[in-house]
């Protein structure tokens, strides 16, 4: 009989917590690999169109950025609500966007140099005036590769 | 002589809390998002060569989108749904026969060949610029479809996903290799001649 006595009565044994931490590190390092910090805060209104064939833009070193759109509310009061062009942290006209792409060029490593690839940004309600103009400037440094970024989906729904 | 005393144990109790805290740090930072885009070529700003190339009008197939969104294709009204098997049609006519694998009308009065058709896209300044991401799309959409149609009937799978694996970092160089040549096969089966002359003013 002393062999069943020893059970203690009722009394749940606590879980163990000892591996918490290391459940907590596997999914910490999931998001520091996944994690892409944001370099600079939009200034402009940026809903991307949809489209359908549309390819990655791989190599996140590779490309340069530039968005277009209405400005924000905050900034609505000063620039007024035509689309602007944002380049890096600031608004710009369309004759700063070629020296920009030739500084930003000059800051990435040489081989990289001629493979970069210039991810536009716009807003679906931005005309195409002034996207031919910074088409323009970046046919003017022989930026010719370009990345129209859009979000995937159905390329109708841009219509309404 | 006494024991020595083995070092105290680290309480690393309160691990936890730290992983958490940074845990939690990233979560609120992350965007998880890989950019997505048309991929486009503007064309240089000075011809290569000054040999002036002279294109058959029935070898382009023009596009013009007006302020309000309505499309002009080879000066009619088209709608924006129907705009993708037009260009089909014209990518692939094959009018001389010398396009063994296109299934194209053979029409004399439109393009030639897939190496010589040309798309030129017009716009307006005033077009909004969701409007052309649509129509640069179904363009893009009806060179895809023409390329996937002979990469299906030449190596069983779709040109777009044998693309994206090609430019993919990930897959391996001997993959890589092997893909390069059928990938330049089939882009030079269907080239992609799209034109963006620029914007009229008017």
């Amino acid at each position: 009989m002393a062999k069943f006595t020893k059970k203690k009565d009722g009394d749940l044994p606590a879980v163990s917590t000892a591996s918490l931490p290391d459940i907590v590190f596997m999914l910490l390092f999931f998001f520091m690999t996944v994690t892409t910090m944001k370099d600079s805060s939009l200034m402009v209104e940026n809903t991307l169109p949809n489209a359908t064939e549309i390819k990655k833009l791989e190599k996140k070193d590779r490309v340069i950025y530039i968005y277009v759109g209405k400005p924000t509310q905050e900034y609505q009061k000063v620039f007024g609500s035509e689309p602007k062009i944002q380049l890096n942290d600031k608004f710009a006209n369309v004759d700063e966007v070629g020296s920009f792409i030739l500084a930003e060029r000059a800051k990435k490593p040489q081989e990289l140099q001629n493979v970069l690839t210039t991810a536009l940004k716009v807003d679906k309600n931005a005309n195409m005036g002034l996207i031919t103009d910074i088409k323009q400037e970046l046919r003017k440094v022989n930026a010719l590769k370009v990345n129209y970024t859009t979000y995937e989906g159905d390329a109708f729904n841009n219509l309404q | 002589m006494p024991r020595r005393k083995a070092a105290p144990e680290v309480n690393a109790g309160s691990m936890a809390d730290i992983a958490f805290l940074l845990l939690i740090f990233f979560l609120v930072t992350t965007t998880i998002e890989t950019d997505a885009g048309l991929d486009r070529m503007l064309p240089p700003i000075e011809p290569p060569d000054d040999t002036e190339v002279i294109i058959r009008q029935k070898n382009i197939f023009t596009v013009n989108i007006n302020k309000n969104g309505q499309l002009l294709v080879e000066d009619n009204l088209m709608n924006l749904k129907d705009l993708r098997a037009a260009a089909t049609a014209f990518l692939e006519n094959n009018a001389d026969g010398s396009c063994t694998y296109c299934k194209g009308k053979k029409d004399p009065a439109s393009s030639d060949n897939p190496s010589k058709a040309i798309i030129s896209l017009k716009n307006d300044r005033e077009t909004k610029y969701s409007t052309y991401i649509t129509v640069q799309n179904e363009l893009v959409g009806a060179y895809n479809d023409l390329r996937n149609r002979e990469a299906q009937k030449l190596y069983g799978q779709d040109f777009t996903k044998m693309e994206a694996e090609y430019l993919n970092p990930e897959t391996p160089s001997a993959v890589r290799d092997d893909l390069k040549d059928k990938v330049k096969r089939i882009q030079d089966m269907f080239p992609q001649k799209l034109s963006e002359a620029e914007t009229s003013t008017n």
